[in-house]
């Protein structure tokens, strides 16, 4: 499989206390993203994958000084997102974020799609609701609410509010979606909707995904990386990783010996 | 088994002293309303509920007595819209400031020289509104009397911002910080996220601490005693004097009082009056706030 | 087609940027306006009052002429009102919080009772007064007494001790409740070793406030006739004579701070408002210090328990 690179982590080291000399979170991590497809992030709870993935929104940033060493650029426009001259706003506003638990606004179905471009300072109604439209659409959800748009988010089911929260982040055209176990807090079926919406949406977009669940990295990704206390161990495509991982510690972790 | 059972005895009598102490809240409000409505009764056996609700007088004392309450009515309700339009905005600015924008060292600084203005009696305030306010203000405007509702509404406003920042400030911080994140990571601004998500979310909460802030004004008194003048007047004239339901009980009380008198009637009537403008911005906002609760639970 | 280049979007980041910098500094002006506003305010009072504190000031009773009048009888008064709504009010507040968190049956009477106390607190202060009046003054026949006055004041903050002794009781994890049950002690034995003396600083942090908030508190006194001329001191409780003690001081006649206060502020000569900014500064200082307390309490408290 050969694909371009969307964006490129190099060599990331990342504290929380910029006064830190211990170990850090993140140690040298470096990884590609390949364009149009699914990157999944594995490992066991504190290796770091979340931390990682929180890196290239540049969330941590807003819980007090961070040490960021390292760079993550995204191709082709060799913007690099942890510059200390790039503002956290414009990488937000280029890199979209799905969070565990979903959390949709306390408003209505179409105000939460059309939040993200409301405050791009975009008004023209049309733009807006075609983006609506077409962002439900991308994330299968328009069939079940087109006919109460205006009906308050909090009323669908975990599910369905996950799903708005990804046609959300769909609708400002974000370079890289971020997804941070997606499904940990939903139900099975609910679950399998959102795998095979990650499947959908890959052909369009540019997908970085951590998740606790192994089948579903093995099910749903084109590529894993798998980290274990802040390093980064073997990256390769999922079914090599899966089938025939060159790490021992990897082969550890997928086939159950810990985590 | 004689242990046991003294030891059972005990729990139940100091179980049952605690919940005499508990039962007591009842019988102080039964007893507001009771002497509210027992001593006021006799009034209206001598004035009749049409002059009480359309008179624009209200002179019980004079020879000639009019019964007019519109006219401490709406002292009340001026001085307490210019409250309004001072705690509102100031309350909502704190609050998003404090829970929104300022980090723990500012935080820190802050609250508790909030609650410190809260602390001030409110007799103090009268004379700040009297001495200070007053006069200040006489400087922008020539007309304004020596008595007006505008400084003593203002320095109320002033006094009743802690109250409506802290309860609001509470509600912001009870929004999930999920929904911060969600915003926050769509590349919105602080000040976006704060007007567009997290006061949507807080909305309730906010609302009730208004709600309440408009009980607080209604029930002040010192300040309006003090600075407003006492001259009840039907009308809105902010540079005026005027006289609110709360400052008339302070005056004629000080006076010499026999129980039963005319006069003596009329600070239960008022009382009454506005115990019910009081409990039912009270009860409102204290659903809406409990509401919340429950949701946010 | 909506502009989404490179170019726009600077310029919006731009733009929200300076938008948070500007609402930073709103907030921090309007904050930072009203103390300013208040401390000249104070600072002005200060200026004026300052000067008329002496000794004399504090032990002058009042007088006609304002040069010689003093607040001994208001201070002294203003003790003796909060001594007697302490008495009352702290261990009422304190026994029904602690009945309503530990031993009320969740149930519609103890929604009552809290409900009822909610509404308590939200009754303005010049009502308890003019309840006071018909039911102290008159049917209870107890007079313009320091024991109306402190009762009247005790009823008014009663709903402040209750409120924040449930506060701090509900800060109590339940699994301390249940280590103590697990070893065999009965309710009252868990409330008075475990809950009371755990709660103890959130406790008095409100009570300490609520008894600054009976200090400063003017209206519903007028309403229970207290007297701003008063060239006496209440009776000594103690007496050389048997049977030594005296509760007569409980019904004597009396002023306080605030009432004082407002008195001279009433007057139309000029001599007089520099009397009420001296007594109002001696009455600003014995609630902030009492605030000050509170403060200091909550923060020792705060550290001694980490659940």
């Amino acid at each position: 499989m050969v694909k371009n690179i969307k964006a490129e982590v190099k060599n990331l080291t990342f504290s929380y206390d910029k006064a830190s000399t211990g170990r850090p979170v993140l140690n040298s991590v470096s990884l590609p993203v390949h364009e149009k497809s699914v990157t999944a992030l594995i490992g066991p709870s504190g290796c770091g994958k979340t931390t990682l993935l929180r890196c290239f929104n540049r969330m941590h940033d807003l819980y007090g000084s961070v040490k960021y060493e390292g760079k993550i650029i995204l191709q082709p426009s060799g913007f690099d997102i942890l510059s200390n001259e790039v503002d956290p706003l414009e990488v937000r506003m280029k890199v979209g974020m799905v969070f565990q638990k979903p959390n949709p606004f306390p408003k209505t179905i179409y105000e939460n799609v059309a939040y993200g471009l409301k405050i791009r300072g975009i008004k023209k109604k049309s733009y807006i609701d075609d983006k609506v439209e077409d962002s439900l659409k991308k994330a299968g959800l328009w069939k079940e609410v087109s006919d109460r748009l205006k009906a308050s988010a909090s009323a669908l089911s975990g599910g369905q509010q996950q799903r708005l929260c990804i046609a959300r982040a769909l609708a400002t055209e974000p370079e890289l979606l971020l997804l941070d176990e997606p499904t940990s807090a939903l139900d099975p079926i609910s679950t399998a909707h959102i795998e095979e919406l990650v499947g959908e949406l890959k052909k369009t977009v540019t997908i970085l995904m951590v998740t606790h669940n192994l089948h579903q990295a093995g099910r749903a990704s084109d590529f894993t990386a798998f980290m274990y206390l802040g390093d980064l161990i073997e990256f390769g495509e999922s079914s090599q990783v899966f089938t025939n991982p060159k790490e021992e510690k990897t082969e550890n972790y997928i086939t159950g010996r810990f985590g | 088994m004689k242990y046991k059972l003294r030891r059972q005895l005990t729990e139940k009598l100091i179980e049952f002293i605690l919940f005499l102490a508990a039962a007591s809240s009842v019988v102080i409000t039964f007893f507001i309303i009771y002497t509210l409505v027992t001593e006021a009764f006799p009034f209206f056996k001598e004035v009749g509920f049409k002059d009480f609700i359309f008179e624009t007088e209200w002179t019980p004392l004079f020879e000639n007595a009019k019964y007019g309450i519109a006219a401490l009515v709406s002292g009340t309700v001026l001085t307490t819209t210019i409250a309004l339009f001072v705690a509102l905005p100031f309350g909502i600015i704190t609050s998003v400031f404090l829970s929104e924008y300022a980090n723990d060292k500012v935080r820190e600084v802050f609250k508790p020289m909030l609650e410190l203005l809260a602390a001030v009696p409110t007799v103090v305030y009268g004379y700040f509104a009297m001495q200070l306010v007053t006069p200040f203000l006489q400087k922008i405007f020539p007309d304004l009397s020596g008595f007006n509702a505008l400084s003593a509404g203002l320095v109320m406003g002033i006094m009743i911002v802690p109250y409506v920042s802290s309860l609001s400030e509470d509600a912001m911080r009870a929004v999930p910080q999920q929904l911060r994140e969600g915003s926050l990571a769509l590349g919105a601004s602080k000040f976006q996220t704060s007007f567009r998500v997290v006061i949507p979310s807080a909305f309730s909460g906010i609302a009730s601490a208004f709600i309440l802030a408009i009980s607080r004004a209604l029930g002040e008194t010192m300040v309006v005693a003090i600075a407003a003048g006492l001259e009840p007047k039907f009308g809105f004239n902010p540079l005026g004097p005027t006289e609110t339901l709360t400052a008339y009980i302070v005056q004629v009380s000080q006076g010499d009082l026999p129980q039963g008198s005319i006069g003596y009637r009329t600070i239960y009537v008022c009382g009454i009056v506005l115990l019910l403008f009081t409990l039912t911005f009270n009860v409102i906002g204290q659903t809406i706030r409990h509401r919340m609760e429950k949701k946010v639970k | 087609m909506v502009d989404q280049s490179q170019a726009r979007l600077m310029k919006q980041i731009k733009f929200l940027k300076a938008q948070d910098v500007v609402f930073w500094f709103v907030g921090l002006f309007v904050l930072a306006g009203a103390f300013l506003i208040l401390f000249a305010l104070i600072y002005d009072m200060a200026q004026t009052g300052i000067p008329r504190i002496n000794q004399e000031f504090f032990f002058n009773f009042p007088s006609r002429f304002a040069g010689k009048a003093g607040i001994y009888a208001a201070w002294v008064g203003s003790l003796c009102v909060v001594l007697v709504t302490a008495l009352l009010a702290i261990p009422l507040g304190v026994a029904t919080g602690v009945y309503l968190e530990e031993y009320a049956p969740k149930g519609w009477f103890s929604r009552l009772i809290e409900l009822n106390i909610l509404n308590l607190a939200g009754v303005p202060s010049i009502i308890y007064g003019i309840m006071a009046l018909s039911l102290f003054v008159y049917q209870f026949g107890l007079k313009q007494s320091i024991l109306t006055a402190g009762m009247t004041l005790g009823l008014l903050i009663l709903p402040i001790i209750i409120v924040t002794t449930r506060e701090a009781i509900r800060t109590i994890p339940n699994h301390i409740r249940e280590a103590s049950y697990a070893l065999g002690a009965t309710k009252w034995q868990t409330v008075s070793s475990h809950i009371i003396p755990y709660s103890f600083g959130g406790i008095m942090t409100g009570v300490v406030i609520a008894l600054s908030r009976a200090i400063g508190e003017t209206a519903p006194l007028l309403t229970v006739g207290a007297v701003a001329f008063i060239a006496f001191l209440p009776t000594a409780p103690v007496m050389a004579t048997a049977p030594y003690v005296s509760a007569q001081w409980l019904m004597d006649p009396y002023t306080v701070m605030p009432i004082q206060m407002f008195n001279w502020i009433s007057r139309p000569q000029e001599e007089f408002h520099v009397n009420a900014a001296a007594a109002g500064i001696v009455l600003l200082s014995m609630t902030l210090v009492l605030n000050a307390l509170a403060i200091f309490i909550r923060y020792r408290f705060r550290k001694k328990y980490k659940w």
